[in-house]
């Protein structure tokens, strides 16, 4: 595509960056077919081609409005057109680097900014949302519907092994995970132990800095880079863990990252590409250790009993990591029954804050999402982000998990 | 020159639309629509100035969103009322620039027309909006074992109101036919509002057939708000055998000798080096990346037919000089063949800023002779051509390799890409096979119809839209125009196109 930056971004890594990725699109449209807004809207303007459009205008020096800032807010970041894109356009660098300016632009006035900031200060602070998300549990039925759907009483996080394997690997603990779902990672700690590696947490560690770095505080969201990095780092250069598990796959997305968002601190750039790189997702870490983990599932399969899932796989798991029919591998081997789910593409509408500033498009995207997800008539549901989980659980008839909760039954839980 | 007279104005020279007042007629569309589907600030218009043809860029006065045919009724009045320009719009994925927005005109989206209204399976067909995609079509009636035969490859996201328009094939049109033999009825509205249906629910129809006129229509005869498509049930084995060959002659003269043999596959592709090379990075298909060619054909039907059709190609390749023959162990591995042929027009966005895709037609034992003088026209216009094609209806797709942010690249691709379709007529074929005239083949019309015949097309069109307000400036060429082109092309050895016009 033919481009004319700017004077004022041409010369930047970030001008750079945007017209390297600008001219890799051929404008053919494909995207839009993937697009969860742009099926619902139907405008060029909400789906991806638009949208990169938009971009392209305010990086070429016209002046942004609110029009444009609503289109980009309207993108759920799910990066279904990048799996999408033939040619290979990375959207999601581009839609940092076009919501960064335009927000310099035409920045938030009133309610908007008000909810923003107060996502930006509670949200990633993991003792401030416990703390919040108990006043909410007490206060539930005299919050907003918006907020109050948020609110859900999770299961306990049971026992989580002693360190006693010469394997470690380190678990990002997170920030809304632990006071919502401490049992994701005690499950996964579990798992992993009877595969002979221990999982343990760093208390120093925190939010992955994706909510910050999505709400315009793009240096907060490296602050929160770096702060993680910085308590990895011991453990690390020691050499006593081979990897950094997320079992949230909208945070292992981030760090995962971590590379691309520090390249330019000399500080930390290659830390953080050492990080990025032992970053996985447990269904990398469960998937390398099939072998132990079919011997285990063999000595439990006589209590097995066949139950119906239905599979949600996140947008940050499938677009975002590229890690596709994984997860479903591991519990088809665990003896679950999966049920078909049409349009397993799109995403849920959860999208990190987005189901809190876009809750209209939003819903409609978890309603057409449980549709889809029960047509099978599923027992349970599951995900593999804490986020979507939450989102889906809010309407769900049925409970929604993390997959390794229901590995962990199966061969942890009769131990 | 008689048969000239008669002929409505704009088929002469373009008309004059600069007096439409833009105030005027956004008030009155904001009288039959929501405020927020009527779009008219530069910056929400942007996005909307090109389709799939990203060259041929033009800002509209207004783009408008309806969500119903009583909306389309109604600007369509409007627009009648106030002479301005209308193009219709569907997933805006068109090759041609059919969809190219006219400078004071209405761009008219039909996306929001997407509703699936029925599907009847024991009768095999599916009524739907136009904005419904081709690829929707197919998934919604997979419960019924049955499928959309038309494939384009943009079918994952163009819409069904599009394949009318274009009259838009695909990869596997050679066995089961264009959008044209796939549809039943096409419900649109004309510039003066009034619905009318064209074709029937039956094999034949008392009267004209006029469903054959509208489709491929291009926009000019009226705006489809509903289509009536043939379903195909699907067949109970599909297998794909790719062929690698050492030279793209030998690959062009094995096509030949597949359709030679009474053969007619579901479909029967071709790709040169560089454009296996192109899509092989995102679809990991395993394509040979060594070949100079390579060839897909694809086999459908019973086990047993496909069994005893596989076996034959399978044998004719190896005869016409094929290097390795694979067959499709399975669904998956067939639709991975497929994908990368799918993907190779964006893929090229992997190996150039801009791509110009051609759509020339040619008679199939030409293919080798078409693919060397292409070769050559590499060498005089000093840019890569990467080469996908229909092989088995002799539709090329040449892909010219250019940057439109280098000074007279986009100039010079567009010289080479008017040359292969020059030469595409020369060698008695066509230039357009399935992706439309739209703006940018408009030129080679004129080398393609002789002036009486371009006169004929334009009372045609004067008949449905006598003030020439539907996507005016497409498909068909004005009179002027032609004798324009004839003229920059004098002093060429060919001869003017149109010598029975005054030169200025």
């Amino acid at each position: 595509m033919q481009t004319h930056l700017a004077d004022f971004i041409r010369d930047t890594p970030e001008g750079r960056e945007a017209e390297e990725i600008l001219r890799k699109c051929v404008h053919c449209g494909f995207c839009t077919a993937t697009c969860p807004t742009y099926q619902l809207l139907g405008d060029e303007l909400d789906g991806p081609r638009g949208r990169i459009y938009l971009i392209k205008q305010v990086l070429e020096g016209q002046p942004a409005t609110e029009k444009t800032r609503l289109h980009l807010d309207r993108c759920l970041t799910c990066r279904a057109c990048e799996s999408t894109c033939p040619s290979g356009v990375e959207y999601g660098r581009l839609a940092d680097i076009g919501r960064h300016e335009v927000e310099k632009q035409v920045p938030r006035q009133g309610a908007d900014r008000l909810m923003r900031e107060a996502l930006k200060g509670v949200v990633p602070r993991s003792g401030v949302f416990g703390t919040a998300l108990g006043l909410g549990r007490l206060f539930k039925p005299l919050l907003p519907r918006v907020l109050a759907g948020k609110i859900l009483q999770g299961p306990a996080a049971g026992h989580w092994p002693a360190p006693k394997h010469s394997r470690r690997m380190i678990a990002l603990a997170g920030c809304v995970q632990p006071a919502m779902r401490p049992s994701i990672n005690a499950a996964t700690a579990r798992v992993l132990d009877l595969l002979g590696i221990s999982l343990v947490e760093q208390a120093s560690a925190g939010c992955c800095g994706a909510v910050r770095f999505h709400l315009h505080d793009q240096e907060g969201g490296r602050d929160d880079a770096r702060r993680n990095i910085d308590a990895w780092w011991p453990e690390i250069a020691a050499g006593r863990v081979e990897a950094i598990v997320v079992t949230a796959s909208g945070c292992g997305v981030q760090v995962k990252d971590y590379g691309h968002l520090l390249k330019d601190d000399p500080a930390y750039a290659s830390k953080a590409v050492r990080v990025a790189a032992l970053t996985r997702d447990p269904a990398e870490v469960v998937a390398a250790e099939a072998a132990a983990l079919h011997a285990v599932l063999a000595r439990r399969r006589a209590r097995a009993s066949e139950q119906r899932i239905a599979v949600h796989a996140p947008c940050s798991l499938q677009h975002g990591q590229k890690i596709r029919g994984v997860v479903e591998g591991l519990l088809g081997a665990a003896g679950y029954v999966l049920t078909p789910v049409a349009d397993g593409h799109l995403c849920c509408g959860s999208a990190g804050t987005y189901s809190l500033l876009q809750p209209g498009l939003s819903r409609q995207l978890r309603d057409n999402k449980l549709a889809a997800l029960g047509a099978g008539a599923p027992e349970r549901i599951v995900s593999a982000n804490i986020g979507c989980i939450e989102h889906l659980s809010g309407a769900a008839t049925v409970p929604v998990l993390h997959w390794i909760e229901l590995i962990d039954e199966k061969i942890t839980n009769l131990a | 020159m008689g048969e000239q007279s008669g002929l409505p104005g704009f088929g002469r020279a373009e008309g004059d639309f600069s007096r439409v007042d833009v105030h005027r007629l956004v008030q009155a569309l904001q009288g039959v629509l929501p405020a927020a589907s009527v779009l008219h600030d530069p910056e929400d218009l942007r996005p909307y100035e090109c389709d799939g043809m990203a060259a041929l860029r033009q800002m509209p006065l207004v783009v408008v969103l309806p969500e119903t045919e009583a909306q389309v009724v109604a600007i369509l009045k409007i627009c009648a009322g106030q002479g301005v320009p209308v193009v219709a719009r569907g997933a805006g994925t068109g090759l041609s620039g059919g969809a190219q927005p006219h400078r004071f005109g209405v761009v008219l989206s039909l996306a929001r027309l997407r509703r699936i209204i029925a599907i009847d399976a024991h009768a095999r067909r599916a009524v739907v909006q136009p904005g419904v995609r081709n690829l929707a079509i197919s998934e919604a009636a997979a419960p019924h074992g049955l499928y959309y035969a038309p494939d384009p490859s943009s079918q994952i996201a163009c819409t069904i109101g599009g394949n009318v328009a274009e009259n838009s094939g695909g990869v596997h049109c050679l066995k089961y036919g264009l959008t044209i033999h796939n549809l039943l009825k096409v419900r649109g509205v004309t510039i003066n509002g009034d619905i009318v249906e064209f074709g029937s629910l039956g094999l034949d129809a008392p009267g004209y057939d006029l469903l054959p006129l509208v489709t491929g229509s291009e926009g000019m005869l009226a705006v489809v708000t509903e289509v009536t498509v043939k379903l195909t049930p699907k067949p109970q084995l599909a297998q794909c055998v790719l062929a690698a060959f050492d030279d793209v002659v030998k690959a062009g003269d094995a096509v030949a000798r597949i359709i030679a043999a009474g053969i007619i596959p579901a479909g029967l592709e071709m790709m040169d080096q560089p454009a296996t090379a192109a899509v092989e990075e995102f679809v990991h298909a395993g394509y040979p990346l060594d070949a100079k060619a390579i060839l897909l054909c694809e086999s459908d039907g019973t086990p047993e037919e496909v069994s005893e059709e596989i076996g034959r190609v399978r044998a004719l390749l190896e005869e016409a000089g094929a290097t390795e023959v694979r067959v499709s162990r399975d669904e998956a591995e067939r639709l991975r063949f497929w994908a990368g042929r799918k993907a190779a027009f964006p893929a090229a966005g992997r190996i150039s800023p801009d791509y110009y895709c051609m759509d020339g037609t040619i008679p199939r034992k030409r293919l080798g002779e078409m693919l060397q003088a292409i070769q050559a026209m590499e060498k005089k216009y000093a840019m890569r051509c990467i080469n996908v094609f229909h092989a088995g209806d002799g539709n090329l797709h040449p892909l010219i390799l250019f940057d439109a942010n280098k000074p007279g690249d986009q100039h010079t691709a567009e010289a080479f890409g008017a040359e292969i379709l020059e030469l595409s007529v020369a060698l008695g074929g066509t230039i357009t096979g399935e992706h439309g005239v739209g703006i940018e083949k408009i030129n080679q019309m004129c080398s393609q119809f002789a002036t009486s015949e371009i006169a004929a097309f334009h009372r045609i069109k004067a008949a449905f839209d006598p003030a020439g307000l539907l996507n005016p400036g497409k498909a068909i060429p004005t009179l002027n125009r032609c004798a324009e082109y004839g003229r920059e092309r004098m002093g060429a050895s060919r001869p003017a196109a149109h010598p029975d016009l005054p030169r200025f």
